[in-house]
């Protein structure tokens, strides 16, 4: 017999609201313990941007400065949000660097051989695609521990990056004139474009991580991955498909970074590593895996980029730049761990 | 008579040389609570795992509804609506009660986007159903915060989903305070009110007795007592039953008991 589940939703449907209220009676109290982990990285921010904002007045009131800031952001959004979904399914993914840089050479070697852009775009995500779904296997199927594996495959994919350029990188002029360019990495009213396609990742990404069974079951897989298995999900399918994500991410993150340079370097990718890991953490996903936030992580790749650009801006040299990015970490994290129990 | 939801006859279950099970029949008719008991090694988690489909017996027969059924494995004993309960709890405790309810069988619509007000609705019905109501916690709550026998309430409450007649509970209180094991209580008797029926699995003879109609208490691969609650006076008489089974005679049954089993190794 199928349960009969409309007659049954109209009749109790109400009352069921009724009564389970959420355990805060007040919308907003409920808001801020649902986003407990993401409001407190928001105020690590609001806090470090007060601090500089009093250190230089002047400088953080100039539009320069931000603008800096939302060229190479969106470049980090791009692979910081796939990474929380890996974290939260309790792997690692430090291969991340390297599929920048092969995904955005496919699509420089595609441009400079005279094609289309959009089609650069395209090869390039396939070559994410495949290179996410060769590091998910390798970790997944090799039973290989996913910090050791993919540290592996980044040098790897870097090495084979360098061997066959030798060092050389590849401009490409004719990419200011094509129509990918105006619509990924050109101004809006002085807006650099490419930060309106990362806040629109960023909030598809945050509904699949919320609102999909994709997202459910990388919560679930991270939190317990044998019951997971006994409720029959492919827990192997859904780790391989976070790494996946993360070379869908780095692909498009490789891609912009080239867009907005002209050139291809074959370090292309290289200085993301640190920052995006950081990023992840700073936004209050914990290391233990089950649960993390797309907002925070979000909203932690924006603390750290500005804290290069703070720091220098608020007149100290750049000698304190690695102190303040090792203090706000430090300090995130405690924070986090104040602010958010563990459930075992 | 009720409904037969499901009968084992004359089942067996052997590991290389030794025998777990050495031929057991049991039944569970509609809306009954049956206790099955056992001390360790009596072969309880065989039969369970047996009824769960996740292992095959050796031989003997297995009917669902009073038809034999062939090639009997997990995905056979689910559409059979025999839900387990695992011992382990299986529940993943970070996450809120609607994911667990509906871990690995989301309530989905276009493109695999959640129907997140369908999943709560359809969790606060299976856990009125249950009896689990409280002003303190909702289907929002994480497993986390709750106490064991609520734990257990979520995954009885996960296991009727879909209509399971039966519903195995694998030890569900141990480890569990006598406050928390009246809610687990609490729970099988709204389970059985509902029309399911439980094979409700125990060493604490204590627990079993307050909650079944019927008792099937297993001993070394076999049934040695199958009584229905009103044969029995209490669970002092069960008890001692027990214990004459595993040690006829007393003192001295036992002695040769352990020179028995010293020789069989």
């Amino acid at each position: 017999m199928e349960p009969d589940l409309e007659s049954h939703l109209s009749a109790h449907g109400e009352s069921a609201r009724k009564e389970w209220k959420h355990p805060s009676d007040h919308w907003l109290r409920g808001f801020v313990l649902d986003n407990r982990a993401s409001l407190g990285t928001l105020a690590v921010f609001v806090v470090m941007m007060a601090v500089f904002m009093v250190a230089n007045p002047t400088v953080f009131t100039t539009w320069y400065l931000y603008s800096s800031v939302l060229t190479t952001l969106p470049v980090a959004l791009f692979v910081v949000v796939p990474l929380v979904f890996v974290v939260t399914c309790g792997e690692i993914d430090l291969s991340f660097p390297a599929t920048m840089g092969f995904a955005s050479w496919v699509f420089a070697l595609v441009v400079q051989a005279g094609y289309n852009p959009f089609l650069g775009i395209a090869a390039a995500v396939l070559t994410g695609i495949l290179l996410g779904f060769l590091v998910g296997s390798l970790v997944v199927y090799g039973g290989l521990s996913s910090l050791i594996a993919t540290l592996g495959m980044n040098f790897l994919l870097r090495g084979l990056i360098q061997i066959i350029n030798e060092g050389k990188s590849m401009a490409l002029t004719g990419l200011a004139d094509s129509s990918a360019y105006k619509i990924f990495s050109s101004q809006v009213y002085g807006i650099p474009v490419q930060i309106f396609w990362a806040i629109a990742f960023v909030v598809l990404s945050a509904m699949l991580y919320n609102r999909h069974r994709f997202g459910a079951q990388v919560k679930v897989v991270g939190d317990n991955p044998d019951s997971a298995q006994q409720m029959g999900i492919d827990v192997k399918r859904v780790r391989v498909k976070v790494f996946v994500f993360v070379g869908i991410g780095a692909a498009i993150a490789g891609t912009f970074s080239v867009m907005i340079n002209f050139t291809w370097w074959p370090t292309a990718g290289d200085g993301y590593l640190l920052p995006v890991l950081a990023s992840v953490f700073v936004g209050g996903t914990p290391t233990w895996g089950g649960i993390g936030t797309v907002a925070g992580g979000a909203i932690g790749a924006v603390t750290v980029s500005f804290i290069q650009t703070g720091v220098v801006a608020a007149g100290l040299s750049g000698f304190y730049v690695q102190f303040f990015n090792g203090l706000i970490i430090i300090l995130s994290l405690l924070g986090h761990k104040w602010n958010q129990a563990r459930y075992r | 008579m009720a409904e037969r939801i499901i009968e084992l006859r004359d089942i067996k279950k052997s590991y290389g040389q030794v025998y777990a099970l050495g031929g057991v029949n049991l039944s569970v008719d509609r809306g009954e609570v049956v206790g099955l008991i056992g001390d360790n090694g009596a072969g309880k988690s065989t039969l369970i795992k047996i009824l769960s489909g996740v292992v095959r017996p050796t031989s003997g027969d297995i009917l669902v509804r009073d038809k034999p059924v062939t090639g009997w494995s997990a995905a056979r004993s689910r559409d059979a609506g025999i839900e387990t309960v695992f011992q382990d709890r299986a529940l993943a405790v970070q996450q809120t009660i609607v994911r667990n309810i509906f871990m690995g069988r989301e309530l989905t619509g276009f493109m695999g986007w959640l129907k997140v007000n369908k999943e709560i609705e359809e969790a606060s019905r299976l856990m009125r159903e249950i009896g689990f109501t409280s002003k303190v916690f909702t289907p929002h709550s994480i497993v986390g915060q709750l106490s064991g026998g609520e734990r257990q309430g979520v995954a009885i409450a996960r296991a009727i989903y879909k209509q399971a007649e039966l519903i195995i509970l694998d030890e569900p209180t141990t480890a569990l305070s006598l406050t928390e094991t009246a809610k687990v209580f609490h729970f099988v008797r709204q389970v059985r009110a509902s029309g399911r029926s439980i094979l409700f699995i125990g060493h604490n003879i204590h627990h079993v007795f307050d909650i079944a109609d019927r008792f099937v208490v297993l001993d070394r691969g076999k049934v040695a007592l199958t009584a229905d609650r009103s044969a029995v006076k209490s669970a002092e008489e069960l008890i001692n039953f027990m214990e004459d089974v595993a040690h006829p005679g007393g003192l001295a049954g036992l002695h040769e008991a352990v020179e028995a089993e010293q020789r069989v190794r």
